[in-house]
């Protein structure tokens, strides 16, 4: 299934029968002498689109690839590129879009192409954008009639490998963070509480609903600025993320075993009608309290859940903003009017612009310029202006939607599963005090048990020892046992990472045997006098030796 | 009037070994409790020259002086890296002095028994005199006493002997039996209390004291080589304990309330240190001083995945971006002498304004602490340097976890594989960071021969390469 364009492929013969005109426009290029694959981003042709897919920046990276970089004169214009600016980083200026599109193999671009665009292309070049090929039933239909091949970035699957190709989270990391700023341009309060001498201000409590990267992206704004922050998502296992990112998780009480997010590649599965109910009774409850709600809530391949009801909103105070990141599918929030600012009766402002992250042109263009930067280099694995169409690759495999005149779309699962299972968390039982009690009793019994026993055998031992040993001996066995005890409990103080020096102290003491020696060898036989003195040499080197390493090691250990 | 002074000297000298073991609670006091162990050391030694007893002051002092030159120049000279063989040699010297001791004791004891016999007036010094005033029960004890310490001795003897070679790398780390395996022990051990018997009650006692250090040698020799490189940090505090329950026996001989004490004292310290090492790798003691590892209970789970290079650039990078940075070193980073490398980076990056951190593992090394002390050497402050414990929830908020040369202490299979070796062992959860490099020399098993699952991790990355060389490599690239 490899594509590759190369040489070999200007003769190969299954390219002149297959498709004659492709062959022959790859034979010219390689008759010009010259194989490496032109990219160029078009001018957004959508209404109020400020993004554009390449900046120059990520066009240097493209240029290290061995790729030819072009641009619609004006692209960048709104997200802040000038056309001076990208001639500067050694990017071709095209006049307009046909020239462009004429001129190059591979068209990049934000939005979904427009049918014009479409038709404007030719067979065998690659189009890379967002595309929605689940919504877009008859764009697809054009790009396969047209033979292009188009690689959806929407269609990016979720895998650890494909994290920086993933548009979909970029964009909504911007969507999340524009949400709060909209939301505090729209509040008429502080975010952070304060205590002045003017008066005291409380601080704006947020509600962000579905902790997606939008969510998270949001949470974190609104924590930053100081807003006491709450969260909610059905899937339970973001709880996690959610407390890391400074919010409050709030917890539903409901038995139904949720859907791992895991199962369904990161995102949420749609609940149960019960489950919804008891959600929609726990907002409820929490409206009056918020002054801010950002709602995120998505479904893959479905209209947005209606999260915020009517009743809901006429239960917040005026000057409460709600920001409705869903507006787009039909918007988390009843009253939502897609594209505009709107004021309920009661002065609640509900925000449902849909182009956040093109009000962050300029960062928004960053970032998905790098998207599609690295999804051209996994195009283009030897770093040599050759593209490779790989379609044994999952994410490239995933992404392409057409390719040689086939539908590709959906495609089959990844083989890497994207996010690993969650293994079943076991929750620590909440005990009563009387459980706890009773659970304390039955410790300190079973502890005064054992040491009762060993208490009693070992007193057992001593009798046995005292009545067959003499005297003498017991007055050293005493010393003996208390000794062992006097180790014990000093020894268990000592810190970890001084276990070396521990040894080496030890064996220096233990060299204590010297005393055993010396006493010897006043003797009167020479043998004992021999080997005692070999006794003491021993104990000597190791009396020095011990001692000298341990101070040696101690030394080192500092303070920073 | 001179018992009396020797005792008090030993009564403090006591309680200054006591507060010296006591002392390394913290680092800043251990410094101290050095020097109360060398005054009790010194003060000890002199009581006893000055006390009952003693005898042949010059040539004590000069084999004491020779002795103590020995060990002077040894531990000037030994890099820190060696300290794990320094130790061991040093536990076999108190060992083989525990049985000449031993064996003194028969000899006098069969000096005073013969000299009464032809005389039974006659007059004795030293060491003798007190055994001349020995009752037969008294005496019978004292056998027993004498056979225990000669027997420990002689195990630590051949013990320590076995693993100082281990560590130096002078005989093979794997674990060796002869065939027979435990049952050569059980026997030896048998024949050494068969001995025992005999020379409690029947004559010949030196011959019986031969029989008993000859089983001796055999299984401290035997023991050891039947345990792996790998648990030679619990090898080493046992043998440790050893030492000192043998200098303990010899006090009981002596009838020496000082020795008794400190043997005590050392002999429950490497008790404990050993406990907590099992401890740390969730094995039983019993297991790791029969050698090997226990029955498998069934086939290991499956890894999947493959292990990806990376070279220093892709380090150097990662770290550049990196705030929270944790090191986990191992017996690799030992062997490399990277210690040096490894703090020079440590300054670069904390210079950077990052927060780098180490992980130790209980038992990472060849000896309890092994790691600290390494990077104590290499001037890596103290305070950055965490127990597992104290680190091992941080590594999820970790941008980069390097291991260097370290492998079953970071095994996840330990917690997600109930059929490995190593079910159970706490582990330092790295794999948790959201990027980890090993730094290894090859794609081998660790030294328990274990597939490490953390290699093939989506996160992980695999820099071969010689540790201090690779470190080394990434130093220039940190900006």
């Amino acid at each position: 299934m490899k594509r590759r364009v190369t040489f070999r492929d200007c003769f190969s013969p299954r390219g002149l029968v297959k498709d004659y005109f492709d062959a022959m426009q790859t034979a010219l290029r390689c008759q010009q002498g010259s194989v490496l694959v032109k990219i160029g981003a078009l001018k957004e042709s959508f209404e109020g689109e400020a993004r554009v897919a390449i900046t120059p920046s990520s066009a240097a990276h493209l240029r290290k690839l061995g790729h030819e970089v072009f641009v619609e004169a004006g692209a960048g214009t709104r997200a802040g590129f000038t056309d001076a600016a990208y001639q500067a980083a050694g990017i071709t200026v095209e006049p307009t879009a046909g020239a462009l599109i004429n001129d190059v193999d591979v068209v990049v671009k934000v939005r979904p192409p427009s049918d014009a665009e479409i038709k404007a292309m030719r067979r065998g070049q690659t189009l890379i954008s967002h595309f929605y090929p689940a919504q877009n039933a008859e764009l697809l239909e054009a790009a396969r009639e047209q033979g292009i091949t188009a690689i959806a970035m929407d269609m990016v699957p979720r895998i650890s490998r494909a994290q920086k190709m993933d548009a979909l989270s970029s964009m909504a990391n911007i969507a999340g963070y524009r949400a709060v700023i909209e939301a505090a341009n729209n509040f008429g309060r502080f975010f952070t509480g304060q205590v002045t001498a003017a008066g005291k201000v409380p601080p704006a409590k947020v509600l962000v609903v579905g902790a997606g990267v939008a969510g998270l992206a949001a949470i974190g704004a609104a924590t930053s600025l100081g807003a006491q922050v709450y969260a909610f998502d059905v899937r339970p296992e973001v709880a996690e993320q959610i407390e890391s990112m400074g919010a409050q998780f709030v917890y539903l009480d409901f038995a139904e075993t949720q859907t791992d997010g895991a199962a369904t590649g990161g995102y949420a599965a749609p609940s149960s009608p019960e489950f919804r109910e008891k959600q929609l009774e726990k907002f409820r409850e929490l409206a009056p309290e918020m002054d801010i709600v950002i709602t995120t809530a998505l479904i893959p391949g479905r209209d947005a859940p209606k999260l915020w009801t009517k009743d809901m909103v006429a239960a917040m105070k005026p000057g409460s903003v709600i920001v409705d990141l869903a507006a787009e599918r039909g918007g988390n929030c009843e009253l939502t009017v897609p594209d505009e600012r709107f004021v309920t009766e009661n002065g609640v402002i509900i925000i449902g612009y849909t182009d956040f992250p093109s009000r962050m042109a300029t960062q928004a263009s960053e970032l998905y310029g790098n998207n599609v930067r690295h999804m051209l280099a996994d195009l283009t694995p030897g770093k040599d202006g050759v593209l490779v169409q790989n379609m044994e690759d999952d994410v490239i495999r995933g992404a392409t939607v057409t390719n040689d005149g086939d539908v590709t779309w959906p495609p089959p699962p990844p083989k890497v599963a994207a996010i690993a299972a969650q293994k079943p968390k076991e929750k620590p039982k909440e005990l009563t005090p009387e459980e706890r009690r009773a659970q304390e009793v039955a410790a300190f019994k079973a502890q005064t048990r054992s040491q009762v026993t060993l208490l009693v055998a070992g007193a057992v031992l001593m009798l046995l020892v005292g009545s067959f040993a003499p005297a003498s001996f017991l007055s050293h066995f005493i010393v003996f046992v208390l000794s062992c005890f006097v180790g014990f409990q000093v020894i268990w103080n000592v810190s970890h990472s001084l276990h070396t020096p521990l040894m080496a102290i030890t064996n220096a003491i233990s060299s204590i045997i010297i005393v055993g020696a010396l006493l010897q060898i006043g003797s009167g036989s020479w043998l004992v006098v021999l080997l005692g003195a070999a006794s003491v040499l021993m104990a000597g080197v190791n009396i020095f030796g011990g001692f000298l390493v341990t101070r040696r090691m101690l030394a080192m250990f500092q303070k920073s | 009037m001179e018992y009396g002074i020797t005792t008090a000297a030993y009564v403090v000298a006591a309680v200054l070994f006591i507060l010296s073991l006591g002392g390394l609670s913290g680092q800043e006091s251990a410094k101290r409790a050095v020097w109360y162990g060398i005054s009790a050391m010194a003060l000890a030694v002199v009581a006893t020259l000055f006390g009952p007893g003693a005898g042949n002051w010059l040539l004590s002092l000069v084999m004491l002086a020779i002795g103590g030159g020995i060990g002077w120049v040894v531990a000037k000279r030994v890099q820190m890296t060696e300290m794990p063989q320094l130790v061991a040699a040093m536990h076999s010297l108190v060992g083989l002095a525990a049985v000449l001791i031993g064996f003194n004791a028969q000899f006098e004891l069969g000096r005073v028994i013969r000299a009464r016999a032809a005389d039974a007036a006659a007059e004795f010094h030293g060491f003798a005199a007190v055994l001349a005033h020995k009752t037969p029960a008294e005496i019978a004890m004292l056998k027993v006493e004498v056979a225990l310490g000669i027997f420990i001795g002689a195990v630590t003897f051949t013990g320590s002997i076995v693993a100082f070679g281990k560590l130096a790398g002078k005989i093979d780390g794997k674990p060796k039996k002869l065939p027979g395996g435990h049952l050569l022990n059980a026997g030896a051990a048998a024949l050494s209390l068969l001995a025992v018997i005999l020379y409690c009650s029947v004559g010949a006692p030196v011959l019986w004291l031969l029989v008993i250090t000859a089983a001796a040698f055999f299984i401290g020799y035997h023991l050891i080589m039947g345990i792996g490189g790998a648990d030679m940090p619990v090898v080493v505090s046992m043998l440790n304990s050893y030492s000192g329950w043998a200098a303990a026996a010899i006090g009981f001989t002596l009838g020496n309330d000082l020795l008794i004490v400190v043997g005590a004292l050392v002999g429950s310290s490497g008790a404990i240190l050993s406990y907590i090492m099992c401890k740390a790798m969730n094995r039983n003691f019993v297991s790791v001083i029969l050698g090997g590892f226990g029955g498998e209970t069934g086939p290991a789970m499956e890894i999947e995945g493959e292990q990806i290079a990376i070279d220093a650039e892709g380090v150097a990078a990662a770290l550049n971006d990196a705030d929270e940075v944790i090191i986990v070193p191992g017996y690799g980073m030992a062997v490399a002498q990277a210690q040096q490398s490894v703090s020079e980076l440590t300054r670069k990056l904390r210079a950077r304004g990052k927060n780098v951190r180490f992980a130790i593992h209980p038992v990472a090394g060849r000896l309890p602490g092994h790691m600290n002390v390494l990077l104590a050497e290499a001037k890596v402050p103290y305070d950055i340097v965490m127990e597992m414990d104290e680190i091992n929830d941080d590594f999820p908020s970790t941008d980069v976890a390097i291991v260097i040369g370290s492998n079953d202490i970071v095994n996840p299979a330990a917690q997600e594989d109930p059929n490995s070796p190593i079910a159970g062992m706490p582990v330092l959860e790295v794999w948790k960071a959201k990027q980890v490099f090993v730094s290894k020399r090859g794609q081998g098993t660790g030294y328990s021969g274990i597939e490490n699952p953390l290699f093939y991790k989506e996160n992980t990355r695999m820099f071969y390469g010689d540790a201090k060389k690779s470190i080394d490599a990434l130093l220039p690239m940190i900006e």
